[in-house]
C-alpha cells in the first residue's frame, strides 16, 4: 500500500497532504516531483495538493496539467487508481480533462479563506463513504479561483450520475449549483476546492476531513 | 512569423475581472461604459510555414481552455 503526493513548483499544501496521509496510513507518502515521468512502482493512491503551481501562469493548473508526471497520473487514473485533487489539485485535474468543467476567478473577486459548511451529496463514493448522505461537515477553503463552471448539459449530467460529491451550504465563490467537489465517471478521481487535509486534527479546529482519507485509504487497505 | 492569439471568455460566462474593471472605470468618472470583458492577448513568434492546424492545436491544447474560452488566431 503506497501513496504519493505530486509536487509542483509553487505547491504549498504538499506537506499538509503528506501529514494527513501519514497520519491515516502510518507511513509517509512518496513525494513525486513534477518532472518525473513515472510514478513509483505500486502506488495505489495519488494526491494532487493545493498551492499555486507554476505561479498560476496562463490559468490556474494549466501548466501543471501539461507537466510530464500528469501523463503518468492520467494513466494511473485510467487504471482505476484513486486520485484526489484538492484546491490547485482540482484545478489541475480539470485542466488535464480528468474531471469536467473549469475553475474560474471567484465571483466576488476576493480570495476566500475560512472554514465553510459543506453538504455531502454523494456518500457512496470511495472518498465519501465515511460520511452520511446529506451530512453537513466543516472544511476550510482557501482559494481565489474556485468558481466552478460547466455548461448546463454537463451540470445536468454529472448531477444525474451522482458525481457531485460535495456542495457548499452557502455559495462562497459563485460556483455553479454550489458545487464544491466532483467525481469522474468511474468514481476514482475526486477534485474539491475545500481542504480536507486541513481538518484532520483537533488543533485545526475540526476533524471532518479525516473520514475522507480513512474511507479512501481504508478501501485500499 | 508573428501570430496573434486572442483568448476571450465565452459569451454567458461570468467575468468578475471585467466587472471589477468596469467598476473601477466608473469610479474614475468614465460614464457610458455598458460592459467590460477582459481576455488575454498572446504573441507567438513561429517558424514561417507553421500550419493553421498546428496553430489551432496550440490554442486548443494549451493557450485557451475551451470549456470557458474562445480563441481567435490572427496571422500576418
Amino acid at each position: 500500500m503506497k501513496t504519493a503526493v505530486i509536487v509542483f513548483p509553487g505547491s504549498n499544501c504538499d506537506r499538509d497532504m503528506a501529514v494527513a496521509l501519514e497520519q491515516v496510513m502510518g507511513k509517509a507518502p512518496a513525494m513525486v516531483w513534477h518532472r518525473e515521468s513515472e510514478l513509483p512502482d505500486g502506488v495505489d493512491f495519488i494526491a494532487l495538493p493545493g498551492g499555486f503551481s507554476y505561479g498560476d501562469y496562463l490559468r490556474s493548473g494549466a501548466m501543471a496539467a501539461r507537466s510530464p508526471i500528469l501523463r503518468a497520473v492520467s494513466d494511473a487514473a485510467g487504471r482505476g487508481v484513486p486520485v484526489l485533487g484538492v484546491c490547485n489539485g482540482f484545478q489541475v485535474l480539470t485542466e488535464a480533462q480528468l474531471l469536467p468543467g473549469a475553475l474560474m476567478r471567484n465571483a466576488g473577486l476576493n480570495f476566500v479563506c475560512r472554514t465553510v459548511p459543506l453538504k455531502v451529496e454523494n456518500s457512496q463514493s470511495l472518498f465519501t463513504a465515511g460520511y452520511g448522505a446529506g451530512e453537513e461537515i466543516a472544511i476550510p477553503v482557501a482559494h481565489h479561483d474556485g468558481n466552478y463552471f460547466a455548461d448546463a448539459a454537463t451540470l445536468d449530467r454529472i448531477e444525474g450520475e451522482g458525481r457531485v460529491a460535495f456542495r457548499y451550504a452557502d455559495n462562497v465563490n459563485g460556483s455553479a449549483r454550489n458545487i464544491a467537489g466532483v467525481l469522474n465517471d468511474a468514481g476514482n478521481v475526486l477534485g474539491m476546492m475545500p481542504h480536507p487535509e486541513r481538518a484532520i486534527d483537533r488543533a485545526h479546529g475540526g476533524t471532518d476531513g479525516l473520514r475522507l482519507f480513512e474511507a479512501a485509504l481504508g478501501v485500499l487497505a | 512569423m508573428k501570430v496573434n492569439v486572442y483568448v476571450t471568455l465565452k459569451p454567458g460566462v461570468l467575468d468578475p475581472q471585467g466587472k471589477a474593471i468596469h467598476h473601477a472605470l466608473e469610479g474614475l468618472g468614465f460614464g457610458g461604459v455598458a460592459d467590460v470583458r477582459a481576455g488575454r492577448f498572446i504573441e507567438l513568434d513561429v517558424a514561417d510555414g507553421t500550419s493553421d492546424a498546428d496553430l489551432d492545436a496550440m490554442c486548443a491544447k494549451l493557450l485557451a481552455n475551451t470549456v470557458i474560452e474562445n480563441y481567435r488566431i490572427e496571422r500576418p
